[in-house]
């Protein structure tokens, strides 16, 4: 990146093959990702399934034990961190604590020589409502005010690939949609590329062009946020976007445009289009909010999948809809989202109930359901005694 | 050991909340614990002190002995040490600014070797540290000789020098500026080296890594995050090294690695005391010493900006 001047528009990002192994522990497992220019694209996990690892992989501060990043098509693989078009909203902040606030946000507008960085870091300040704190300490803000100036710091440099790692996790709901929205603006106005690292997953649904869903460092499922609700892949994304009624079952029948599955004496059915697998035992589900609840035994409709009778176990009440736990013997806990129509639940507990949805809002996974752990931590004292001494090499090979 | 000594006096690099309100609070316990301090330093520091200072002052006896003083206000001490002695003050604190300069650049690499560098190698950060404070095992005076014999006219290193021209056939080591300044720089590295690790040691290196990550070069995180975030363990390390160079005595001595034109403040007291029995001057120059060594400090830490952090 040339000194003395902005990004005039994002820059796309691909990662090939990368895997980072730490010794005794592999973090990330052949991950490819490609990432368009100018979008935005938010990477969606539990805790440490390797999500930093990867945007400090992408920042240059960590080094792939395989595996080659391009940025804007060029391979940064061997470049230094400062050297990459790229800045980091840190998960820990990091704030140049020996720097007022101000300082810090010019930081880096300074390293590149940028014209009036006082003017500019000001302005970034002001997007993030703390320009009347500028001149304090860091130690002086609170954890939330910290994590906007390290917004700010990052922001302010106009960076061709933004990376930010939870940078909204310590601000109140108010703050953190005030923020997401000029995130958004931000990304747009500009058509900068972010990599947003979250684990709220209403802020990857309402934010992001794309989610890649990451678990145990692979990418489990990548796709639009309705494409990925709609028709999860896997058990994984089923249960961490949004929750999930599951069931597993043989397919007893296939035709045309639809796989039959026994569900412990139910026959369901899930069109064709949308099951991954369609033979042998198969995993399928429904979400909760697309099930009807009734009180007595539906009848048959070809349209419509039904389960039942089952026993109304939990009732509780959120507002706009009502959350109701069905146990149906050999089957299992089905969880139902009702909108509130009316006054008071369709049903106590205790009642008798039966359930229904439309078969074009089923789907199938790609589970195995006789699922292992995809792999282990080798964690055996030989194995990371090897891989300490081979790094050890390299390291001094290096110096 | 030593340095976990060092590391509780030092100062802590992560700006701690100053204003403890439970600390500021005066308490009668907080007395209590203080009083043996405050007794021992009455005693053996306000007492001799004053001593010292009165001493400065006294003139000789009329018609006495040599050695033989009386109590008065002869301010004139003063003016007869600077007009006599004036090049060896110079020389003390020039000597003095040395060493602390050549002592700090050989130990802020090791320290931060040890100290950030080496964090994944535990054992090899205690085998370093070891090895740092391990000349203190061997008496000071000991290894300032074993300097002396290094190079002495006969000693391999100044023949080999000679045969190797790089030093002329004439020339001498010791008794020279360069050997004093050697010595001083030597046996004060460890004074550097202990409060710059403790320092590093508790750097975080994800400040290092922001740095990088905002364009900084290797160079310039160096100049803008590690040189102030260490700023602490710097000056703690520097007056730990400049206040007892600019007073040593042994480095400078005939006896050891200095002559004649090497004489600093501490050998000119040392000759008054001991020799010269002129215990006012020698009393005079120590005032002397110590307070251009305040003001210095004084200036030194106002300057650097870490008043709150000493
Ligand atoms: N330097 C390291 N040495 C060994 N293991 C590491 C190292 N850094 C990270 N790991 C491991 O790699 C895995 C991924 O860590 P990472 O920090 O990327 O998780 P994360 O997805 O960001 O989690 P979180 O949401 O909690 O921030 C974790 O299991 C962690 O313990
Ligand atoms: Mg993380």
């Amino acid at each position: 990146m040339g000194d003395g001047a902005f990004a005039d528009r994002g820059a796309d990002l691909q990662l090939v093959g990368i895997e980072k192994r730490f010794p005794g522990f592999t973090a990330i497992e052949n991950l490819n990702l490609t990432i368009p220019a100018g979008s935005f694209f938010a990477l969606l996990g539990p805790s440490g399934c390797g999500k930093t690892t990867t945007l400090r992989l992408v920042a240059g501060l960590e080094e792939p034990t395989n595996g080659r990043i391009l940025i804007g098509g060029a391979d940064v693989t061997n470049q230094k961190s400062f050297q990459r078009p790229v800045n980091t909203v840190f998960q820990s902040y990091a704030l140049f604590p020996h720097m007022t606030v101000l300082e810090n946000v010019a930081f880096g507008l300074r390293r590149r020589k940028i014209e009036g960085p006082v003017a500019k870091a000001h302005e970034a300040l002001l997007l993030v409502e703390l320009d009347h704190l500028a001149h304090r300490k860091p130690q002086q803000l609170s954890g939330g005010q910290q994590q906007r100036v390290a917004l700010a710091r990052a922001i302010v440099n106009r960076p061709a690939l933004l990376l930010l790692d939870e940078p909204l996790g310590a601000l109140d709901l108010k703050l953190r949609r005030q923020m997401q929205l000029e995130l958004k603006t931000i990304q747009e106005e500009v058509g900068l590329t972010f990599l947003h690292v979250t684990h709220d997953q209403e802020e990857a649904m309402t934010m992001a062009d794309t989610i890649a869903v990451m678990n145990k460092g692979r990418i489990e499922q990548m796709g639009e946020p309705q494409q990925l609700y709609e028709l999860p892949k896997t058990a994984f994304v089923a249960n961490f976007l949004g929750q999930s009624n599951l069931f597993t079952g043989p397919v007893v029948s296939t035709t045309s445009t639809a796989i039959a599955v026994d569900v412990s004496g139910q026959k369901i059915v899930v069109p064709l289009g949308r099951a991954h697998r369609v033979s042998g035992e198969v995993t399928i589900g429904v979400r909760p909010e697309k099930l009807t609840l009734h009180v007595d035994a539906p009848a048959h409709d070809s349209g419509r999948n039904a389960m039942g009778p089952g026993k109304v176990i939990d009732v509780s009440f959120s507002g706009v809809s009502t959350q109701y736990l069905v146990a149906v013997p050999s089957v299992g806990t089905l969880v139902v989202f009702a909108q509130n129509m009316a006054f008071g639940p369709a049903a106590h507990v205790g009642a008798e109930v039966w359930l229904s949805w439309n078969v074009d809002h089923g789907f199938g996974l790609d589970d195995d359901p006789a699922d292992t752990p995809r792999f282990e931590a080798d964690l055996d004292t030989k194995t990371i005694a090897q891989q300490r001494r081979s790094s050890l090499i390299t390291e001094l090979e290096e110096a | 050991m030593a340095f976990a000594v060092l590391a509780s006096t030092a100062p802590s690099t992560t700006s701690a909340p100053s204003s403890d309100p439970v600390a500021r609070r005066r308490s009668p316990v907080a007395l209590f614990l203080l009083l043996p301090g405050i007794l021992y330093l009455v005693l053996f520091f306000l007492t001799p002190l004053v001593s010292l200072l009165l001493t400065s002052f006294q003139a000789p006896r009329e018609f006495g002995d040599i050695g033989q003083y009386d109590y008065a206000f002869r301010w004139q001490n003063y003016v007869e040490v600077v007009t006599t002695y004036w090049p060896h003050i110079v020389r003390s604190f020039s000597y003095a600014l040395a060493a602390t300069f050549f002592a700090l650049l050989i130990s802020y690499p090791l320290a931060y070797f040890i100290g950030v560098k080496a964090r994944r190698w535990p054992l090899l950060q205690s085998l370093m540290l070891v090895l740092v404070i391990a000349p203190f095992f061997i008496s000071f005076l000991l290894r300032t000789l074993a300097w002396k014999q290094l190079f002495s006219d006969e000693s391999y290193v100044v023949q080999s020098l000679k045969a190797l021209s790089l030093l002329a056939p004439e020339a001498h080591v010791t008794g020279t500026a360069f050997s004093v300044i050697f010595g001083l720089t030597y046996n004060f590295i460890p004074f550097m080296t202990l409060p710059l690790y403790t320092t590093l040691e508790r750097l975080d290196v994800r400040y290092l890594e922001a740095g990088n990550d905002l364009y900084a070069s290797p160079f310039q995180v160096f100049r803008k995050v590690t040189i102030p975030l260490s700023m602490p363990g710097i000056v703690a390390g520097t007056l730990l090294t400049f206040i007892p160079a600019a007073g040593d005595y042994i480095n400078a001595s005939r006896d050891f690695l200095g002559g004649t034109g090497t004489q600093m403040m501490g050998n000119v007291i040392e000759a008054n005391f001991l020799v010269l029995q002129n215990f006012p001057a020698a009393a005079a120059l120590s005032i002397l010493l110590m307070t251009v060594i305040l003001v210095i400090v004084g200036i030194y830490i106002k300057r650097s900006g870490t008043e709150e952090l000493l």
